[in-house]
């Protein structure tokens, strides 16, 4: 069985150690900070210039002036703080970031990163935050579906679409597996979800998949 | 005695020129100067640049101003959001011009312009789209991108208390671009949901100092959700 979205989250989130400051895109890789235990300190950040996101707000606790990056409700928990969006994003684009999860369209077997616009000629598409984080963050995974809705591979030699960053991508974790970006050799397979063969992930795949050496 | 408080909002948007380049603050609602965008609605201001994170939602406000044929060319990271339906229509039209910025770039390019720095290399945006045309420069065996200050001539900003002064503090996440914005602007207006005393506002707890700001004018705008 491949994982669903919810355990896709879980899986990733088992690989964040305490002490990380941690960016979390919109959409899917949100759900991640809701498999963190608070026990484990992780720092969670959004482009908005909040530092230390805590739990969902209870219903009638909302504070209509906080919210994330999403623009959903946060709270923000104790050691949490507040930024203009010059400092947050020296906080993304100087390298303070320890891990970024985005969402993405295409990863490349040199780590590229296709995820803000679906054509050269998609003349207005919202590149938000997406760029700086790509660039900036220590280490960057990508939490996506490992094909399209049609059955199209998004592991991928090259990326189609075009570019939101070059070459950083460490990490995805995908419904099938997860899979490290290795510079000069490409995508190696460091676990799969329960039930799928590495033949499944590979003819899932446009580029080649290694087996951990 | 300075006095930067104005008594209305008509005087507070008074002398916006057409052609001007506005920088307008907030993220989401939350430290959106919705009464500002509305005066400069009344104002009548035009060939305006906007340069905001979103393209305006719905049919108010920023939207409303671009509805009226009043906005030239938006600059901002996220044109495309839910319900930006004006943007949508107005945009396949061709009756406006577009400039999309990443979102950390943006808000450095304002920081730059209010600090002094005509232009810089940043590595976001290096061997994409959003690099197209402009210079790119290798530092320490990595490539980055030269981007140039992001002045403007008005910045409408909402903090939640504010002095005669001009020092500003904001709340929560409602700070967002609004420091970055006040710096970056010739004549920067700040719509206040609290006006205080001088010395009121803890100098430890002044975001933004009253030098970047010219115009403060009182609306309690309630919570940003309403």
């Amino acid at each position: 069985m491949p994982f669903n979205r919810d355990q896709m989250a879980a899986r990733a989130a088992d690989d964040i150690p305490e002490g990380w400051v941690v960016n979390l895109g919109v959409g899917m890789p949100t759900n991640i900070s809701n498999k963190v235990p608070l026990e484990r300190e992780v720092i969670f950040q959004s482009e908005n210039g909040v530092l230390g996101i805590g739990p969902a707000p209870a219903p009638g606790h909302e504070n209509p002036w906080l919210i994330n990056a999403g623009k959903g409700l946060i709270t923000l928990r104790p050691g949490g703080s507040y930024c203009h969006h010059a400092d947050s994003f020296a906080m993304i684009r100087g390298g303070h970031i320890d891990l970024c999860v985005l969402g993405g369209f295409e990863v490349a077997e040199n780590g590229d990163l296709a995820n803000w616009a679906t054509s050269e000629n998609d003349t207005a598409p919202a590149v938000g935050g997406a760029m700086d984080l790509g660039a900036g963050a220590k280490r960057l995974w990508v939490l996506m579906d490992h094909t399209t809705k049609d059955g199209r591979p998004k592991l991928v030699e090259a990326c189609g679409y075009p570019l939101t960053a070059l070459g950083t991508v460490n990490r995805i974790y995908t419904n099938l597996g997860v899979f490290e970006v290795q510079r000069g050799l490409g995508f190696v397979v460091l676990d799969l979800a329960p039930g799928v063969t590495f033949e499944e992930a590979q003819s899932k795949s446009a580029a080649k998949l290694h087996r951990p050496s | 005695m300075i006095n930067k408080i104005v008594q209305s909002m008509a005087d507070a948007l008074a002398g916006v020129k057409d052609g001007s380049t506005v920088l307008i603050g907030g993220f989401g609602k939350v430290g959106q100067p919705d009464a500002l965008i509305e005066a400069l609605i009344e104002q009548g201001a035009t060939d305006l640049t906007c340069v905001c994170n979103n393209a305006g939602t719905g049919r108010a406000g920023l939207a409303r101003l671009m509805e009226l044929g009043r906005v030239r060319k938006i600059i901002c990271s996220f044109p495309r959001s839910e319900g930006s339906v004006v943007f949508e229509d107005l945009y396949k039209q061709g009756k406006l011009e577009l400039e999309i910025v990443p979102q950390g770039t943006m808000a450095e390019r304002m920081r730059a312009a209010g600090a002094g720095v005509p232009a810089f290399y940043t590595a976001t945006s290096h061997g994409t789209l959003l690099a197209r045309g402009k210079e790119e420069r290798e530092f320490n065996g990595k490539m980055y991108v030269m981007e140039h200050a992001l002045k403007g001539d008005v910045a409408l900003v909402e903090a939640w208390e504010g002095d005669r002064w001009g020092n500003l503090a904001y709340r929560d996440s409602g700070r967002n671009f609004n420091p970055v914005m006040a710096m970056a602007a010739e004549m920067t207006i700040a719509q206040v949901a609290h006006l205080r005393d001088l010395g009121e506002i803890d100098p430890e707890k002044v975001h933004t100092p009253g030098i970047f700001v010219q115009r403060v004018v009182h609306f309690d705008r309630g919570t940003p959700w309403t």
